[in-house]
């Protein structure tokens, strides 16, 4: 099988190396005059209109595009140069702000805390001042009443005693007697308590 | 016949016979090719011409190619050059696309043709020389004289200097025309060779002929690439005296 395959194409090779001889007679069929004009033509035909078209139609529109296209990637740098300054602006103001901001709270809060203790302390003053007087009166009073109370407890003393004689004997007594008798007996009684 | 390495290169007509004036001027398959790489660079670099911001692929490829011939005719030429930013960027594409569809089997290579190649070339060459002459008036003829050679080597270098300019269009054109026909031609006796060895020893040529046409597709790039930039060069000869 595969030696009649070989066979087939020696053969069919040697035809074609054959035929390809018998057709060398031509030469270059470049040096063949017999389409120059043609090709001439043609080719200036076809070289013309396509370097018409071309340099008219086709080149200015892509030297546009690139030209747009460069002057777009340009703008766009620009811009975002642009803004990244201004958001580095605005991150710097922001970052004032907020020191500024902590800086003012600290004020804030000292002030307000000296402003509480200046408060507090003058109400304690004020308060401490009060109570002084309050006390000042107090004891004056206490000593006003034991002024006073010496002479009223005889008095009441007195006027006891005298209802007591009277209920007891019936009649009335001399009242100056009576009192000499009780303040000599508060007299007595003072000197005892004072004295022990 | 179809063996043939040189049958690849025929010119055929393809319709009626067209004559102006008893000047053949038939639509060949030349011609159809010539067509199909215009259309194929009109088509490709119109649908480049969106207006996005962030281009699509084949947008991208338009913009690309644009600032790569923009950056290769500033590098070359200088910023005087960009007048002819145009007709370098066509003249690259052209010859490119043209390259480029001759490497699909059975298509045609239209720069394997000395007669277009040379046409091109010399087109360049004249309006090239027109310009330096309209620039620079008779100073161009200075191009000729370089600064700082001997007087007694003068005349030997002008005739020296005249003479390669005036082989420009030729070199240009036959550097061209040869690199495309014979790589056509390897590949094509490559191709010959897998057939007439068969399936026993066709495997190596069948390995060259693919790496051939890898190098192809190279040369068909760097070909058009060097087409362009000696045009950028000779450009600014003439725009750039003595530089």
């Amino acid at each position: 099988m595969l030696k009649k395959i070989i066979f087939q194409f020696l053969a069919l090779s040697l035809i074609f190396t054959y035929s390809a001889q018998s057709a060398e007679s031509g030469g270059m069929p470049q040096l063949n005059p017999e389409f120059w004009i043609s090709q001439i033509f043609w080719l200036v035909l076809t070289f013309g209109l396509l370097f018409i078209i071309l340099s008219k139609f086709i080149l200015p529109k892509i030297s546009n595009n690139l030209e747009t296209r460069k002057s777009q990637i340009l703008e766009n740098i620009e811009t975002a140069d642009k803004q990244r300054e201004e958001t580095e602006k605005k991150v710097k103001e922001f970052d004032k702000i907020i020191n500024d901001t902590k800086i003012e709270a600290k004020n804030f809060f000292n002030s307000e805390r000296q402003k509480v203790l200046d408060d507090i302390n003058n109400k304690r003053l004020s308060l401490e001042k009060d109570i002084e007087k309050e006390i000042i009166k107090a004891e004056e009073e206490i000593d006003q009443l034991k002024k006073t109370s010496q002479e009223k407890v005889t008095k009441i003393a007195i006027e006891t005693s005298s209802d007591l004689v009277k209920q007891l004997i019936g009649e009335d007594i001399n009242k100056s007697s009576l009192s000499a008798i009780v303040e000599d007996l508060s007299k007595k009684e003072m000197e005892k308590r004072n004295g022990i | 016949m179809a063996a043939n390495p040189m049958y690849q290169f025929n010119v055929y007509r393809i319709g009626p016979e067209i004559k102006i004036n008893n000047i053949d001027i038939s639509f060949t398959n030349a011609s159809l090719f010539m067509v199909i790489s215009s259309l194929a660079i009109l088509i490709i670099f119109n649908l480049g011409t969106k207006r996005s911001i962030i281009p699509n692929k084949i947008q991208l490829l338009a913009e690309l190619s644009y600032s790569f011939i923009s950056k290769m005719i500033s590098d070359t030429a200088g910023s005087k050059a960009k007048p002819y930013f145009s007709f370098i960027f066509s003249l690259f594409m052209f010859v490119l696309f043209c390259n480029m569809f001759g490497m699909i089997p059975y298509s045609f290579t239209v720069t394997s043709h000395i007669i277009v190649t040379f046409v091109l070339a010399a087109f360049i060459f004249i309006g090239v020389t027109i310009i330096g002459f309209i620039k620079h008036g008779l100073g161009y003829l200075k191009l000729f004289v370089p600064s700082g050679v001997p007087m007694v080597l003068l005349p030997l270098i002008v005739v020296i200097e005249i003479i390669s300019y005036l082989s420009r269009p030729i070199s240009l054109s036959v550097r061209l025309f040869a690199n495309m026909m014979a790589g056509h031609t390897m590949m094509k006796v490559f191709g010959g060779f897998v057939v007439s060895l068969g399936i026993v020893g066709g495997w190596l040529p069948l390995g060259f002929s693919v790496a051939l046409t890898g190098l192809e597709i190279l040369v068909a790039f760097l070909q058009a690439y060097v087409f362009a930039i000696l045009t950028c060069i000779y450009l600014n000869d003439a725009l750039n005296l003595h530089h």
